[in-house]
């Protein structure tokens, strides 16, 4: 037994190859206790993130994850799977660098192949004003040791062959910013990775327990919710457990929840959709993405395509597809790769997305004293899953904000202190 | 699809017409402290049911109206029949 367990591995895969044993399972259903240290609402990748940093690098096990559908069912299963660090303030870099190299460790970490494929990711300049963000980003990357450039039309051609370079186009392609460490991973897996690590140390992984309230006391609002107040614990539809630390990790839901403990969020909540060809021969060797095009696509190991678009306009928590995404992506990824044009559609789903409005997420202490927050995770909240876990860890662990998400405070909307991130995070700009 | 009745220009989809977001109340901005107006700016209580809101015809009459939708389902009533 390794510390994670059984120990995934050849000889392993060998064995029950041939035996057609049963696997174990990864994790496992544990009795619900009345009281933990820490309750995690969420059981998604940033919360599982969470509870695992808590019991590795601090020695918390007393921990319960709770989700009121399976684990991984919400937005850590609906995103595209893309890790990049090539963002635009020095804050923002700083943070999702660290997360990239973290997913680079991840496999032997977790002891889990999560499929990390560091292809190279495109982000296409179709304007002289796109051109000048890429730049602007290629220069706060490269000062801050991102491997980062804007590149001309003939290397894109080169790194892509299937994209369209000529000039008589409606978006003719003047340049790229490339971030070679950029790439995908199988997001599922990461999920798994995380549940499996943490039920091992003695995490609680409560699935099918939904949040009803968060108790708490003395605080301002009503029945002693908001600020000045603290946590005592949450009300759930399997009963109450009461907990000094209560940490919202949801994302869709993180207003409905944030509002419970009288804590409102600047979040208003979209819907972003999302779709995926049927499987052909392998032949787009980066993720290749634009804003001006609103769209970005890779190619799994399967050889699907897989498309992502911008947030729907209209603020919902309705995750219905629409017939005007559909023709819209299409239309626009054509205009990229005019030869895929005989490729179907297999499926599109969609998935909540909690937008703020400097497209940065929202960390740490709130005027609750013991309910915390990591949210609004908008567009990029699973290239980011790994160190907000380890940052919200710290914080929780050691009751200071962790440095790298200080400039992430709830307080700083009312500060007037924003991080404006939205030349880099949003895709549709 | 979601179909927004403008008063002026009947129902239409809502790609024609831009969602101006929740209504919040303004405070007034000669007395307001920055706390004040900066919450007003910013916070939203982004429920899943019922909300008032504004809405622009971009495309159309470019008068902005008020609505209430249920973010639940899409749903939408006039406010004078709530």
């Amino acid at each position: 037994m390794s510390r994670h367990g059984y120990t995934y591995s050849a000889g392993k895969l060998l064995r029950h190859g041939l035996t057609r044993g049963a696997w174990p399972r990864m994790w496992g259903r544990p009795e619900r206790r009345d009281s933990y240290e820490v309750v995690i609402i969420g059981g998604g990748l940033h919360g599982l993130a969470t509870a695992y940093y808590l019991a590795e690098n601090h020695g918390i096990t007393n921990v319960a994850v709770v989700d009121k559908g399976y684990l991984g069912g919400g937005g850590s299963g609906r995103n595209t799977a893309i890790v990049r660090s090539n963002y635009l303030t020095p804050e923002g870099v700083a943070f999702y660098d660290r997360s990239l190299h973290l997913y680079n460790t991840m496999a032997a970490d977790l002891n889990l192949n999560v499929m990390l494929s560091r292809r190279g990711h495109l982000t296409l300049a179709h304007t002289d004003s796109a051109l000048r963000t890429m730049n602007w980003r290629a220069e706060v990357n490269k000062f801050l040791d991102i491997d980062s450039s804007v590149i001309g039309p003939e290397e894109v051609k080169r790194l892509t062959p299937s994209l369209d370079v000529s000039t008589d186009t409606r978006y003719p392609i003047l340049g790229a910013l490339y971030h070679p460490p950029g790439g995908i991973v199988r997001h599922d897996a990461v999920v798994w990775g995380y549940a499996r690590a943490a039920d091992h140390l003695g995490v609680h992984l409560l699935q099918e327990t939904e949040v009803l309230d968060i108790v708490c006391a003395g605080g301002d609002g009503p029945e002693g919710k908001g600020p000045g107040g603290r946590v005592t614990g949450v009300r759930t539809s399997r009963g109450d457990i009461s907990s000094p630390v209560v940490v919202n990790c949801t994302a869709g839901w993180a207003s409905l929840i944030s509002n419970m403990a009288g804590v409102p969020l600047a979040i208003t909540t979209h819907p972003l959709q999302a779709a995926v060809t049927e499987p052909c021969k392998v032949f787009l060797p980066t993720v290749v993405v634009s804003g001006s095009l609103h769209v970005y696509v890779s190619q799994t190991d399967r050889g699907e395509l897989v498309f992502g678009a911008s947030v729907d306009p209209v603020g919902t928590y309705r995750v219905n597809g629409t017939l005007e995404f559909t023709e819209e992506l299409a239309g626009h990824v054509l205009e990229l790769m005019p030869g895929i044009s005989k490729m179907r559609l297999m499926r599109q789903w969609s998935g909540l997305c909690d937008m703020t409005p400097d497209y940065s997420p929202i960390m740490g202490h709130t005027p609750v004293e013991g309910y915390l927050v990591d949210v609004g995770w908008g567009t990029y909240g699973f290239k980011a899953g790994p160190v907000a876990g380890e940052t919200m860890a710290e914080t929780i662990a050691t009751g200071r904000t962790a440095e790298l998400i200080a400039a992430f405070t709830i307080d700083r909307f009312t500060d007037g202190d924003l991080v404006g991130e939205k030349g880099a995070a949003a895709v549709g700009h | 699809m979601i179909v927004v009745p403008c008063p002026n220009c009947g129902p239409r989809n809502s790609s024609d017409l831009r969602n101006a977001g929740e209504v919040v109340p303004r405070p007034d901005p000669q007395t307001a402290s920055l706390h004040e107006w900066r919450s007003y700016l910013y916070l939203r209580e982004n429920p899943a049911g019922w909300v008032t809101e504004t809405w622009y015809c971009r495309s159309g009459c470019r008068r902005y109206f008020t609505i209430e939708r249920n973010t639940a389902t899409n749903e939408i009533r006039d406010p004078g029949n709530s």
